[in-house]
């Protein structure tokens, strides 16, 4: 009782710092000089016509890879958390639950309308991802969302046809070549333009095409690799038959 | 209805934001299903990306994008902050890093004890 009652007060508490933040707001009027910066010198120092693409890449493009870095320390961590120990208890205790499942009917198999509306669908959907990714300088997308659409497509696979296999060392590879291509173009650009990340190093080509931008749609080609493989490996993990480390 | 027309649109979003953080906090705190706290860790992720976003926003501004609709000359007057959208661009990521990695230490926890409710792990109460 006390404890709900101090529970209750502490979000008394924090909503009644809410009511006072969004009774003070007021919303912006003209962009922020941090803001105003970017959209105007942006178009011309990085020639991507999407600002946010601008800023994530770019301007703060060590933050992304700091970001990037924390999804591979997270599927990683995954990795760790749920692999299967030798230990000779836990399998029992695997084994155990697999046949509970098992009695329960949980493994049905996909109906022949799914697995064929899987087959053709797929390559669609990791076609959109790559599409994604490619445009991220021009339109709304990147990296992340092409990576996170080219997931959907192996969480599809994996619901359509549980028994699929992936290629843990196919994933390991890619992913750490993208990764490792990234910190590469990060440091040309200390070598052959102003600094870390710096796009210049190829050239800002015809403002509003494909191949502009400089060096953003390799850097976020290479980013929606990465995230696209790591989300899939993390899906992976998280399926019942988890068998060894690759 | 007028009350609600009245507000302006990032005011609407600022307190949904504000109320999503409020039940995820709730929600962590109270509940003792391990699923049902990772889901308020979720709800208050969202709610914070939602409050960032209408910090962000520019009276009348739209998506940071140049094209027809928003022509180089007058880009500055007419687009929404990108640094915030940038942000949470990044929190999203995050985000979905630090689910992942609470949903699987839930499997570990399962796989230990074969149950969700945080009551059973009595060794790390205090």
């Amino acid at each position: 009782m006390i404890k709900r009652l101090i529970i209750f007060l502490m979000l008394a508490l924090v909503a009644m710092i809410f009511v006072h933040l969004a009774a003070n707001y007021s919303e912006n009027t003209s962009l922020s000089k941090l803001g105003r910066y970017y959209a105007e010198k942006g178009p011309q120092e990085i020639g991507a016509a999407n600002l946010v693409t601008a800023v994530v890449v770019t301007y703060r493009g060590l933050d992304t890879l700091g970001e990037v870095t924390v999804l591979f320390i997270s599927a990683a961590g995954v990795g760790l958390l749920l692999r299967r120990t030798r230990r000779k208890q836990d399998d029992e205790d695997l084994e155990q639950g697999d046949r509970a499942e098992e009695t329960t009917g949980v493994h049905k198999p996909a109906s022949e309308i799914v697995e064929t509306a899987t087959e053709l669908l797929l390559p669609m959907v990791i076609l959109f991802g790559i599409y994604v990714f490619l445009n991220g300088h021009l339109s709304p997308g990147g990296g992340f969302q092409g990576g996170a659409i080219i997931a959907s497509g192996t969480m599809f696979l994996l619901l359509a046809l549980p028994e699929s296999h992936i290629s843990r060392l196919m994933i390991a590879l890619t992913e750490s070549l993208s990764g490792f291509s990234y910190v590469v173009i990060g440091v040309l650009g200390v070598i052959m333009a102003g600094g870390f990340l710096d796009n210049r190093i190829m050239g800002l080509g015809a403002y509003g095409t494909l191949f502009s931008a400089g060096a953003i749609p390799l850097i976020y080609t290479l980013v929606g690799l990465k995230v696209g493989f790591e989300l899939s490996a993390v899906l992976d993990r998280f399926r019942k038959d988890d068998t060894g480390p690759l | 209805m007028s009350f609600l027309a009245d507000m302006q649109i990032s005011m609407i979003v600022l307190c949904s934001g504000l109320g999503l953080i409020l039940t995820g906090l709730w929600g962590i705190l109270t509940q003792r299903n391990i699923i049902r706290m990772i889901i308020g860790f979720s709800l208050l992720d969202t709610g914070i990306h939602m409050v960032m976003v209408s910090i962000g926003y520019v009276t009348g501004g739209t998506a940071p994008i140049i094209n027809d609709a928003v022509p180089m000359a007058e880009v500055a007057s007419r687009i929404v902050d990108p640094v915030p959208s940038a942000l949470v661009l990044t929190a999203i990521v995050i985000g979905l890093g630090v689910t992942a990695v609470m949903l699987s230490f839930a499997v570990r926890m399962y796989r230990a004890r074969r149950t969700l409710m945080i009551d059973e792990f009595t060794e790390s109460k205090w």
